[in-house]
């Protein structure tokens, strides 16, 4: 069975600096490369399990979460671990680990797939560092070893602003994603892609073993978590399911294929204030030095891992997040602004809006060069009914929200929040006339009721 | 523009943690952001980017579809004193009484409410939120120009006091904000917002012409009921002002301040409609239940019941029909916050100003009780929707 899902409700920011598809090739070899426990949400209590000074290879273990020991974070890169930061508290903020020239890898087991058993491949998974790939559903953190899912999902498609297009970066890459799919249906008894509606691809309309449904209209349409709610949605705290990049399922396929954890990864490096915009090769975790240095102009510039509504802020000299796909650069919005001339009386057309309240003159299908202005400030939630149009589910944002604020779990429960993680209304928070850390309120919600 | 903008910035150590003033800080920091939107930028984490638009574009975009409104209001307070008086004047000297008239309630309207908001924000360490820059001019809007200062001020203090501070402010009051003030008067001093002495301006020691009278379309409604005659028939020969159903809906008719035009209120709500500040299914809505119910009394209508009789249609175009269903009806804090919710919350205001209107003697006008009352029923109706979401929801897990 396969279905067509045609969304209405959704938002396309459309940046100017697409990547253009090609590798760059004038950039220097980063030198340090970094995991860091705020990647992972779920994460209790991170430990570093190395020390500064020691070798490791490609697929060690350097951090684990003392609450869910099995899962082992590992190096993307072979090398020497040299720092270990930690911030106020002595809260860990990053393990870092300086890379050797040629990678080394840790060697896992390789077998046909058919003839791995699920216990072995739970084994491969966990102690090579791919298994946090794996995203559960309800709470939108790494999966728990102890999970009997329902199914997996993986969207096949990222329609964030910018975002890099899996057909490129992903290039010759079947037989692995295949291979990916292959050992997690042992896991997951159903698997569904999510295609995107308006383009066939390549990459993904051979593949085997999966429900393929496909999907259509603005941004969400390729966020796993609206796929899920319109395929086979998440319906209660034990109703499990997983979900799984395209990357994900890649790394998942070589661990198995050629024994080694590959955290090679081709990043999309967009943005206004990048210099030729396009993909860039590296490992997970990269510091984002050199590509800064080749790519990106400007003093008075953001530098974020990921993309412009779910990505943060790094800094030029910072690490990629462990499930960015691309680097966004953005110039800082620090400036204030005359009301008559350019502030809140003034027509604009050079700001991009949702809304069409007065003197917004801006076109929405036009590209911006968006600077990181909150454009207003914090105020109290006043206006209602456009968080509707922006999130594609059968869901009421605001209420929910509120339930959420209100610690009310009968409500937040009754009211969707199995269903969503934070991208799934990160339009919200860009839309918000009120100026709301709307995905931060996601987050204590997801965190309330998995924690209390 | 910088060097104003460092100017403000010296001042600010003034008023932040440790300076004189610090607490006057949310003051200082209103009139700075209003003369500059702040620098400030997004936080590491989260949306890296946010939308041009904020909640004072918003509210001016209200203000904006008000224009319209205020000024046809202003002139036409001065128009129905000369066709009261029966002096001769210019469109502009007509537009020049009523400015002069309606300046001063505007500006106390402000004044004593904005004090009560910025005293609030004071105490409570939060900041002057925008809300009251359309509630200030929504209050002088309905009420009539004849109306004493002393009672715009009080009126406006306390609506902001009781409808919006004790319930937390911006965003979470119940009721309209403008309309509680004008409530507060119609129950607080009926005499100056009520029966027929109120609505011209006709100034001291000048003469009316013959056959002038003081009453509203409304009034004189109810005034035709009771003589058994029909509505349009009545007014037309009592009124001294122009009665057809053109006048009416171009709103060259007594009443409060901006609320007479029809047009203008149509026009006002053709910009709340296209900027969607404004929902368009709490307008649609409320015409429409307001005609089902004026049609259902012409159905109903016992013999002599003229005011029942008289065409729905009409119910749009007098009273503060209008502008009460575009711009009061349609606040979202308000109002329904769910779409199947505003439907039925639009459908039900006009149903119940009809009701009030017509049926109901000791209220010439509906409009306001049906939204007050609306607004309190509004969460229900909500409850209800989301209710039915939640219901839906669950149902699919055993699917």
């Amino acid at each position: 069975m396969s279905n067509n899902v045609k969304l209405k409700k959704g938002f396309d920011i459309k940046l100017v600096g697409e990547a253009a598809e090609s590798i760059a090739k004038n950039i220097d070899t980063p030198t340090t490369f970094a995991i860091k426990p705020e990647d992972f949400p779920g994460m209790i209590r991170p430990k570093a399990v190395v020390k500064v000074g020691e070798k490791v290879k490609a697929g060690d273990p350097i951090l684990i979460d003392g609450k869910l020991e099995e899962v082992k974070y590992t190096s993307p890169v072979s090398g020497e671990i040299v720092e270990i930061q930690r911030g106020e508290r002595r809260k860990l903020l990053a393990v870092v680990v300086k890379a050797d020239a040629q990678v080394e890898y840790k060697e896992f087991p390789v077998k046909p797939i058919d003839q791995v058993s699920k216990e072995e491949a739970q084994a491969i998974l966990l102690e090579s560092g791919v298994w946090p790939q794996l995203v559960r559903r309800p709470y939108a953190i790494v999966a728990n070893p102890s999970d009997t899912p329902r199914a997996l999902f993986v969207s096949a498609f990222d329609s964030h602003p910018l975002a890099p297009n899996y057909e490129f970066t992903l290039k010759g890459q079947e037989s692995f994603i295949q291979a990916g799919i292959d050992v997690l249906k042992k896991f997951a008894p159903k698997v569904y892609l999510g295609l995107s509606g308006s383009k066939s691809s390549a990459l993904f309309d051979g593949l085997a073993g999966v429900e393929k449904n496909k999907f259509s209209g603005p941004h969400p349409a390729g966020n796993v978590g609206v796929q899920i709610h319109h395929t086979a949605p998440v319906t209660s705290a034990n109703d499990v399911v997983w979900t799984i990049s395209p990357e994900g399922l890649a790394q998942v396929g070589k661990l198995f294929k050629e024994g080694k954890y590959d955290a090679k990864r081709i990043i999309a490096v967009a943005g206004p204030k990048v210099d030729k915009p396009e993909y860039v090769e590296t490992y997970a975790g990269v510091n984002l030095e050199t590509i800064s240095a080749a790519k990106i102009k400007g003093d008075n510039v953001r530098v974020v891992s990921g993309n412009v509504l779910t990505g943060y802020a790094v800094g030029k000299n910072g690490f990629l997040g462990y499930y960015s796909n691309m680097v966004t650069a953005l110039e800082e919005g620090n400036k204030a602004r005359f009301f008559l001339s350019d502030g809140w009386l003034a027509p604009i057309t050079s700001r991009l809006s949702f809304h069409k309240a007065f003197g917004l003159l801006g076109s929405t299908s036009k590209k911006y060069a968006l600077d990181t202005n909150t454009n207003g400030q914090d105020r109290p939630f006043a206006v209602t009914g456009s968080f509707e149009k922006v999130v594609p589910m059968d869901i009421y944002p605001m209420y929910l929200l509120k339930a959420i604020l209100a610690y009310d779990y009968e409500n937040m429960e009754a009211l969707g929040i199995y269903e969503v993680a934070e991208e799934d209304l990160a339009l919200c928070e860009f839309i918000d006339v009120s100026k709301h850390d709307i995905q931060k309120i996601v987050r204590q919600g997801l965190d309330t009721m998995r924690l209390d | 523009m910088k060097f104003i903008h460092d100017l403000i910035e010296k001042q600010k150590p003034m008023f932040e943690k440790g300076g004189k003033l610090e607490k006057l800080y949310y003051v200082f920091e209103a009139g700075e952001t209003f003369m500059f939107t702040p620098p400030d930028v997004t936080k590491a984490k989260g949306v890296q980017v946010r939308d041009a638009v904020d909640l004072k574009r918003v509210m001016m975009t209200v203000v904006i579809a008000l224009l319209p409104a205020i000024i046809f209001g202003l002139w036409n307070v001065g128009y129905q004193h000369h066709i009261a008086t029966g002096e001769a004047a210019s469109v502009g000297e007509q537009f020049l009484i009523g400015l002069q008239l309606s300046l001063p309630i505007i500006i106390v309207s402000y004044a004593a409410g904005g004090t009560v908001e910025a005293a609030f924000a004071v105490f409570r360490n939060h900041p002057i939120t925008e809300g009251f820059l359309v509630t200030g001019i929504l209050i002088p809007l309905v009420l009539p120009a004849t109306i004493p200062l002393w009672q715009v001020g009080l009126a406006s203090a306390f609506a902001v006091l009781v409808a919006k501070e004790v319930f937390g402010g911006v965003g979470m009051n119940i009721l309209n904000v403008a309309l509680t003030a004008r409530a507060f008067l119609y129950f607080a001093y009926p005499a100056a917002i009520s029966g027929d002495k109120v609505w011209t301006y006709l100034g001291e020691g000048t003469s009316t012409v013959d056959g002038f009278t003081g009453a509203t379309f409304l009034g004189l409604a109810v005034e035709a009921q009771n003589q058994g005659v029909a509505v349009a028939d009545f007014v037309g020969k009592t009124a001294h002002w122009a009665s057809d159903p053109m006048s009416l809906f171009i709103g060259t008719i007594p009443g409060s301040i901006g609320e007479t035009s029809a047009l203008m209120c149509l026009i006002g709500a053709l910009v709340l409609i296209w900027t969607k500040v404004a929902d368009y299914r709490i307008i649609i809505s409320g015409i429409l239940g307001a005609l089902a119910m004026g049609v259902l009394l012409n159905v109903l209508a016992p013999e002599g019941a003229t005011y029942l009789q008289m065409p729905a249609y009409y119910h749009l175009i007098i009273g503060g029909f209008a502008f009460g269903i575009v711009f009061m009806a349609t606040d979202p804090v308000s109002a329904s916050q769910t779409n199947s919710g505003k439907w039925i919350y639009g459908a039900l205001i006009g149903v119940m100003t009809v009701i009030i209107r017509v049926l109901n003697p000791a209220y010439p006008e509906g409009i306001m009780l049906a939204i007050l009352l609306m607004n309190v029923l509004a969460p229900l109706i909500d409850h209800y929707v989301v209710n039915a979401n939640k219901k839906r929801r669950l149902k699919r897990a055993t699917v």
